[in-house]
């Protein structure tokens, strides 16, 4: 019982008459890397400002640490630590400044803030840069540092805003090796991501998120035995010409997605199916055999993409 | 284990924005960011020092002596002395809570990281406040020490001047964050001005109530500048009678509203 950090029955968010968070059940245990995942305006970050303590619930029950947020915010956010969407850091101090005055508003006395800015900076591979100042740093950098600056007050639980968007791919690497040894030393993660890749590379367990509902949970790869076929094979056709070769497409899968650009094929046997269309002189302009991502899981159980 | 009835809001928001006694670490963090910035810090102290020169020595060598509220007759510097002492704590702390926390507050996104952490929208509320009262208070007491020096100083009640510039920098410091929270653009600054201005010249800063007609006095007594006024140039002067804890109660009053309102506006813009 008491490795269940994070409750919540029929969790509501409303804002006025927009219901951003439409009565989620969600259970995150103790070292577990959680995620959020659904596209823009899913309720993610409706659900992680609940969870940070700094958004009244507006129905449901939440509890975390088995602490209530309404009546103990100041206790659970003394346990937590926040890595929001933007990176919010203090660009009037330098990056070891940024560590040391964010450590003193949870009250740590100057020196367990100093001494824990020396491990963090190496953490967040900041040290070389720890007197410049915040404006000029990369944008990973910068997300180092906001996650750096999330660690000062040792927290049991990391929660992580869409941690690498806007973050190039070498950037995104880094950082995700960074959560890897997080998750290794014991912190919880909740992640939200509308990346499917990321979620697939950093969630035990998630759910995915829809109009504020949860459509889904599981591991990434119970997700998608259970909502997807093994492969897939994406189909593109010159423009206007796709529309007809829907109808074959469907006589060789288990099922088809029609997209504006592509078709997407979901079969067991991608080569099987391929050589099946070849066979009925369907020559596509090009075809991609692959396996089925978190992506497709969540085509089929909304019938869109994540990343328009 | 909790089951918060639906829908209800948490205690943060009403009836009191909460504090976890953090308030001090805000004031550190300011302290900090200006350790680059000293001489950006210091610049707020010359203003009032060339008021006095141009018009307390300058203009006052035309104007003579002049008769206070109080009724004892002194030469125009040491009458104006005060005036601007009270003004220097109004405009260094009226700076920093609108211009410098609008800042904070839209673009940096200060408070939404701060109350990421254990700090309530009341620490927020009075950190704050209290670093803008700090830098009212460090201009005027280097004012003071000026009008020390000029020989403008004519009473020991005037150890009393830089608490009263303490008790300006509250009241303006509450009021013009708690306005701050309030304000959508740049352009609305122009209304903070318009506020200001017209106090800093008509709240008998330059020269005694008595000189308006009655309906207008009244309407000069109800501006928080001329109690401050009013407040340092009784102690400057030596004018000290029981009727100056009236201006105290005032300026005090508006320092609470202020915080109250401010914590409370914290509440509502950022724990949505």
């Amino acid at each position: 019982m008491d490795d269940v950090l994070l409750r919540a029955r029929g969790l509501r968010k409303t804002f006025g008459d927009f219901v951003a968070v439409d009565g989620i059940d969600v259970e995150v245990r103790r070292g577990e890397a959680f995620g959020f995942l659904g596209p823009n305006g899913a309720g993610k970050s409706s659900t992680m400002k609940m969870v940070g303590c700094v958004s009244p619930v507006s129905g449901g029950e939440l509890s975390i640490l088995g602490l209530d947020p309404a009546t103990d915010g100041a206790a659970i956010r003394a346990r937590l630590g926040v890595c929001p969407q933007q990176d919010m850091l203090d660009e009037d101090l330098s990056v070891e400044e940024n560590l040391w005055v964010y450590g003193r508003f949870f009250g740590l006395s100057k020196r367990e803030v100093r001494a824990r800015a020396e491990e963090l900076l190496e953490f967040a591979q900041l040290t070389e840069r720890r007197h410049d100042r915040v404006e000029p740093l990369s944008g990973g950098m910068k997300r180092r540092l906001t996650i750096a600056r999330a660690l000062v007050n040792n927290p049991e639980v990391l929660l992580l805003d869409e941690p690498t968007t806007g973050l190039d791919p070498q950037a995104r690497h880094v950082l995700w090796d960074r959560l890897y040894r997080l998750k290794r030393d014991g912190v919880t993660l909740i992640i939200t991501t509308h990346y499917m890749d990321e979620a697939e590379q950093l969630c035990d367990r998630l759910v995915v998120m829809d109009h504020g509902r949860i459509v889904a949970e599981g591991s990434p790869r119970e997700l998608i035995d259970r909502h997807s076929t093994r492969e897939v094979v994406e189909l593109r056709f010159p423009v206007d010409e796709q529309e007809r070769h829907v109808e074959a497409a469907r006589a060789v899968a288990d099922r088809v997605e029609v997209l504006p650009d592509r078709l997407l094929v979901y079969t067991a046997d991608g080569d099987d199916a391929l050589a099946a269309l070849h066979g009925r002189g369907i020559q596509p302009l090009s075809a991609l055999v692959r396996r089925s991502t978190l992506e497709d899981v969540f085509l089929h159980l909304t019938g869109r993409t994540l990343v328009d | 284990m909790s089951t918060s009835a639906p829908p209800r809001r948490g205690p943060r928001v009403l009836p009191f924005p909460a504090a976890a006694g953090l308030a001090r670490f805000v004031v550190a963090r300011n302290a900090t960011a200006f350790r680059r910035a000293w001489v950006l810090l210091l610049s707020g102290f010359v203003e009032p020092v060339f008021y006095l020169f141009s018009l307390g020595v300058g203009l006052g060598a035309l104007i003579g002596r002049v008769t206070t509220d109080g009724g004892s007759v002194v030469e125009y510097a040491a009458f104006v002395a005060p005036g601007l002492l009270a003004a220097s704590a109004m405009n260094g702390a009226i700076f920093d809570a609108t211009f410098n926390v609008f800042f904070k507050l839209r673009y940096q996104h200060l408070y939404d990281a701060m109350l990421a952490t254990p700090i309530g929208p009341r620490d927020i509320a009075v950190g704050e406040i209290t670093w803008s009262l700090l830098r009212g208070s460090l201009y005027s007491g280097m004012f003071l020490v000026v009008a020390l020096v000029a020989g403008l100083v004519r009473s020991w009640w005037a150890l009393l001047a830089l608490p009263a510039a303490v008790l300006i920098g509250l009241a303006f410091g509450a009021v013009g964050m708690f306005t701050t929270t309030y304000l959508r653009s740049w352009q609305d600054f122009d209304y903070v001005t318009l506020a200001i201005q017209p106090m800093f010249l008509f709240s008998a800063t330059f020269f005694p109530l008595s000189t308006y007609p009655d309906a207008l006095q009244w309407l000069v007594r109800l501006t928080p500048l001329y109690h401050g006024v009013a407040l340092e140039r009784g102690l400057m002067l030596g004018e000290v009678s029981w009727g100056l804890l009236w201006h105290v109660a005032y300026l005090l009053v508006l320092g609470v509203v202020g915080v109250v309102g401010t914590s409370r506006r914290i509440a509502t813009l950022l724990l949505t």
